[in-house]
């Protein structure tokens, strides 16, 4: 918020909670920035009526009156983009919070203006072309060694193009020039960072179908509900249910390169559980600490609620330029929720006609155009480097009603849905991702991708485990009514199977060591054993074979333990398939007393 | 002295409109004189030209848009702070209401207070021993969590909160809490309660009590949590001191905040609340917490009332989903005569997991906790298909979960009210009631503390009573 030049001057008229209206503006702009009263209070122009100009302001109005001054600037509301995002921590409208705190301590002060990225340090720049190319937008100008792992493009901005004149190299700051390019209108300077209005998607060459899974880790994820790199996905759920763990847990161990963690409207604590562990965690892929490939935008829920609004755009920009390098991003943003109530609340202030539940009109569009700034993409550029921005919402629904307008808004714009359950997580299963109400349309996508990657069983499998899962919701109807001494003995069986997906396989304790990431190599082993008994079992059942004894065969503890096995001891699976087929064939079977009832309700009698 | 206007022109509800008002800023406070010398307060809710909104604070009953007067002061809605508070009873607005002397303020704060960093924060890591099992042993709390109780009419969430006041420690620390209380439109019952509690426990001289009871004016209820909590901001950021806030009932707190939106006609959100509800508490429960590199911590424990007993009614619902956690009460234990009737398993500690352990608590203490939560969850639904399906539809396995949930209500839960009991023996009595459980059963339990804990020997000793 820096090198702001006043283009029209006005006064205050009115003052509403984040609301001021000033008048006497003439010149400025929609969308424009403003500084308001003596305090230098900053701001945003988001309506005009005749004279009367309504701001939405970023910090607390308290002791602003009629009468003190406004000025506006031209320019819309922009973040920096430039070396030295990775690793910060910004609040809603990219105040660097680190550096907030060094200047004015532990609590947030008024007014304060400290510009997003350093001043001072020096980043080393390796031009990448010479004098005399014709370059274009996005092609890459140079680099900059931005973290251990972290690669910064610097790149043409859109908008620029021609020959280049001159490159810089060695050490600069920020600030300085380190390419000037011979535009049609005269030549342009390229400083190492650029501003960008986040209001206003950044532009990509084209749009590209997803054909890559984001592997997360999260067992329920990638093999029920998965994510496509540059795909879309929300996480509904009542308070408690786990959005937040979800939310860090993709952030932790999904296969990106670059995150962006937004916190939008939620609680300081769960930012500084994130600033305490990233540091110390370590990238599954690449050995780096997480940090290092980590942006965070914190504008907690008592933090100013105009700020809140413009969080998630400051941080969906900072994805896209990341995204722009060639990167694959991941944006979470916990909560969507809270996110749509800043909307509401500024569209209250301003008298607006409200729609569902006071929300504004514009609501669904609103969410629809976030979500639709995600997507797997060709950059802008000659190199043609195709890159992706995926994009994870948290729904916060009132009462965890998920008919409320926010929720609805959402699942009609992205592609995955995680509904989390109340019911589970009070039964403490975790993640309390709901196997019969989520959805995801990237399960042909996974199979496709994973079936190569993995196993060409993979879609098989899933099917296989998903109907023995809607199954066992049908018995547990039935078993309410009669209790389970009256199933079928193969009924007993599957039931006892779904419980072993549940509890060895879905059920995924995100705060162990070790189970809270599996490849998705050892999902897949994981899964198939458990249906490899199931399978087994049921034919044993079917020759006669003692119920009690296939329930109490010793290889489920091991089964049961296969959850914690990494890739590297993948032969242990091998070991296990063995056993589970030796203890099988020791199974005493009698002549079926019922012949072929026994074979019950079972996956196969269905076909 | 500030200019007098004599211009009210609207009286509704608890707001008034004033006109031809010049430097008037938003958030400013304001007195008004009515004609018998009266003198209310009030905040500058929008100003718009040279028309205020105001809220006054004591309600408008009484004011006459001729005869009263207004007064524009200057400044926000402060409070005069110093140590010496400490012992003292006040009413919403921090003026003494006990019989002691004026406090002479060291500086004066803004109620409002400035947002805490979120990168200044330290992470609430610190046990604290409430001397309650259902709390130490399943939902532990820590030092700078906020975790509210959520009750219901008829239920003894004073005499829980006024015990964990009482018993609140951290252990090998040495340090004691200090208690700032307010108190929203509660009864003069509750109220007296919680002074005499204090008082006989000595715990008075350490406390700093805001006190707006039921005919109290209910506007005035929204300056008390933020009158607490800056007070606590001071003694624990700047005194270093460890601070329990308890606010209760903020349930009221919520009604008057429904009040002014309501007569300022705002757009209602659910149930008649305004739609930044969840702002606006979140703004007083967030006000919690430790901050690096300073020696003290503020713990909130907000109590509220559900409407119908509803967890989905807005006011439980929107502090869920800014508290850390929730200690629900439940009635069906009340009326099993079973003090506290804290709802195991609904009741969550969601910081939890960082106090306990080795070091902090007990090396069981996780194991523990699961296993105790486990078997209660499969007791509970055991008895529940009892009452279908009839006791004989039980396996002989879930009969002992069945008679493991009753003993653990009737021991674990159950405790006296000035009984105190260490984590130690909170454990202890939990591996006690694992005892009436097979071996095979305690899934959750690691071997090596099955074998140096578990004396199912001693699950039918006959337990002193509590
Ligand atoms: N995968 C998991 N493994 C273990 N525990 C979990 C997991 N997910 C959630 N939990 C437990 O549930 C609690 C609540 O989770 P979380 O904070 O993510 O809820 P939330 O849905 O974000 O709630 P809110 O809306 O109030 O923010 C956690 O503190 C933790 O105890
Ligand atoms: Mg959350």
């Amino acid at each position: 918020m820096n090198a702001i030049n006043q283009i029209a001057a006005g006064t205050v008229v009115k003052v509403s909670g984040p609301l001021v209206v000033a008048r006497g503006l003439h010149g400025a702009q929609m969308y424009g920035m403003c500084r308001v009263g003596r305090l230098n209070l900053f701001g945003e122009i988001i309506e005009v009526r005749g004279d009367h100009y309504s701001i939405q302001v970023y910090e607390e109005t308290e002791g602003v009156g009629p009468g003190e001054p406004v000025e506006a600037t031209g320019e819309p509301l922009s973040v920096e983009l430039g070396p030295g995002l990775m690793r910060s921590i910004y609040d809603g409208v990219q105040r660097p919070l680190d550096k907030i705190r060094e200047k004015h301590g532990a609590f947030i002060s008024r007014g304060v203006e400290v510009p997003a990225l350093d001043r001072s340090k020096r980043w080393r720049f390796e031009p990448a072309l010479k004098p005399g190319a014709e370059v274009v937008p996005g092609d890459v100008l140079g680099t900059v060694q931005e973290t251990e792992i972290i690669v910064h493009r610097v790149m043409v901005p859109p908008g620029v193009k021609g020959r280049l004149l001159e490159i810089g190299s060695g050490e600069l700051t920020v600030e300085q020039v380190c390419a000037r390019v011979q535009g049609a209108g005269g030549p342009v300077e390229v400083r190492l960072a650029q501003r960008w209005p986040v209001r206003r998607p950044r532009p990509v060459a084209r749009k590209l179908p997803q054909n890559e899974m984001l592997v997360t880790g999260q067992r329920v994820i990638d093999m029920f509900f998965p994510l496509a790199k540059g795909g879309t996905a929300c996480v509904p759920g009542p308070f408690g249910s786990g959005k937040t763990v979800v939310q860090h847990q993709l952030a932790k161990w999904s296969d990106t390169e670059i995150i962006v963690y937004v916190g939008c409207g939620e609680r300081g604590n769960e930012m500084t559980d994130v600033l305490m562990e990233f540091p110390h965690l370590k990238d599954p892929r690449t050995g780096h600490p997480l940090m290092e490939r980590t942006v965070m935008v914190a504008n907690t829920s008592n933090m100013p609620v105009a700020a809140r609004e413009a969080s998630v755009f400051t941080g969906i920009t900072i994805a896209e330029y990341y995204r722009d390098m060639g990167y694959s991003v991941a944006l979470m943003a916990d909560s969507t929720s809270r996110w749509a109530e800043a909307m509401r609340e500024i569209s209250g202030r301003l008298e607006e006609m409200p729609g569902e539940e006071g929300f504004p009109a514009y609501l669904a569009s609103r969410i629809a155009s976030f979500y639709e700034r995600g997507g797997r993409v060709v950059c802008l550029g000659s190199e043609g480097r195709e890159a992706s921005l995926s994009l994870i919402g948290a729904v916060s629904p009132p009462g965890g009603d998920m008919s409320e307008p926010v929720v609805q808004s959402t699942l009609r714009v992205v592609k995955v849905f995680w509904g989390l359950d109340d019911r589970l997580a009070f039964a403490r299963h975790f993640p309390a991702i709901n196997w019969l109400t989520s959805y995801s349309l990237y399960q042909n996508v996974a199979d496709e991708a994973l079936g190569k990657q993995v196993d060409p069983r993979w879609g098989e499998v899933r099917r296989s485990a998903m109907r023995l899962l809607q199954r066992e919701a049908e018995l547990e109807e039935l078993v309410r009514l009669v209790g389970v001494d009256a199933l079928a003995p193969a009924d007993r069986l599957l039931l006892e199977a779904a419980k072993m997906i549940r509890e060895d396989f879905l059920h995924q304790n995100a705060f162990d060591d070790q189970d809270t990431f599996t490849e998705a190599s050892m999902q897949f082993r994981l899964l198939a054993v458990i249906l490899r008994y199931y399978e087994g079992a049921r034919q044993v059942l079917s020759e006669g074979g003692s119920l009690e004894e296939l329930l109490t065969l010793p290889v489920r503890e091991r089964i049961a333990r296969g959850k914690l096995i990494e890739e590297k001891d993948a032969a242990r699976f091998d070991a296990m398939e063995k056993e589970l087929d030796e203890q099988l064939a020791g199974v005493n079977r009698e002549e079926p007393e019922q012949g072929p009832d026994v074979r019950g309700s079972g996956l196969g009698a269905r076909g | 002295m500030s200019k007098e206007y004599r211009t009210i022109k609207d009286i509704v509800g608890p707001l008034m409109l004033v006109d031809e008002v010049a430097g008037v800023s938003y958030g400013e406070l304001v007195e008004v004189r009515l004609e018998d010398g009266e003198v209310r307060r009030g905040r500058v809710l929008e100003i718009r030209e040279s028309v205020a909104l105001i809220q006054v604070f004591e309600g408008t009953r009484g004011i006459s848009p001729r005869g009263a007067g207004v007064r524009f002061l200057g400044r926000g809605l402060e409070i005069g702070v110093s140590t010496d508070m400490l012992g003292r009873v006040f009413n919403g607005f921090g003026t003494p209401i006990d019989d002691g002397p004026a406090i002479i303020p060291e500086k004066r704060l803004s109620i409002y207070g400035n947002p805490l960093n979120p990168f200044a924060r330290d992470y609430p890591n610190e046990f604290i021993q409430t001397g309650i099992s259902t709390i130490d042993g399943l939902n532990t709390l820590v030092r700078g969590q906020k975790l509210p109780i959520f009750s219901a009419a008829g239920l003894p969430h004073a005499r829980l909160a006024a015990q964990i006041a009482r018993q609140a420690t951290v252990r090998r620390s040495g340090e004691k809490f200090a208690v700032v209380f307010g108190a929203m439109g509660i009864t003069f019952e509750e109220a007296n309660y919680f002074i005499s509690d204090f008082r006989r426990t000595g715990a008075l001289e350490r406390a700093v009590l805001f006190m707006n009871l039921a005919e109290d004016p209910p506007i005035e209820r929204i300056a008390v949590p933020r009158m607490a909590l800056t007070a606590a901001e001071y003694l624990a950021f700047e005194k270093d001191m460890h601070i329990l806030v308890i606010l209760t009932d903020m349930t009221n707190y919520c009604e008057a905040l429904r009040e002014i939106s309501a007569a300022a006609k705002e757009v209602p959100g659910r149930r008649g609340y305004p739609g930044y509800l969840y702002t606006d508490l979140s703004t007083i429960y967030e006000r919690a917490g430790r901050v690096q590199g300073r020696g003290g911590s503020i713990t909130q424990i907000p109590v509220l009332t559900m409407p119908e007993d509803d967890k989905t009614h807005p006011i439980p619902d929107l502090t869920g989903y800014i508290t850390e956690g929730q200690i629900i009460l439940s009635r069906p234990l009340q009326a099993q005569g079973i003090y506290p009737p804290v709802d195991v398993l609904p009741s969550l500690s969601r910081l939890k997991d960082k106090g306990i352990g080795a070091e902090k608590t007990r090396e069981d203490h996780a194991d523990v906790m699961n296993q105790l939560y486990a078997a209660y969850a499969r007791g509970k639904s055991a008895k529940e298909l009892a009452v279908v399906l009839g006791e004989s539809a039980l396996t002989p396995v879930d009969l002992k979960f069945v008679r493991y949930a009753d003993r653990f209500e009737d021991e674990f839960i159950r405790q006296g009210e000035d009984e105190n009991r260490t984590v130690e023996e909170t454990l202890d009595i939990g591996w006690r009631l694992m005892g009436v459980l097979p071996r095979g059963e305690l899934k959750r339990v690691k071997d090596a503390l099955v074998e140096k804990y578990w004396k199912p020997e001693e699950a039918e000793a006959v337990q002193p009573a509590g």
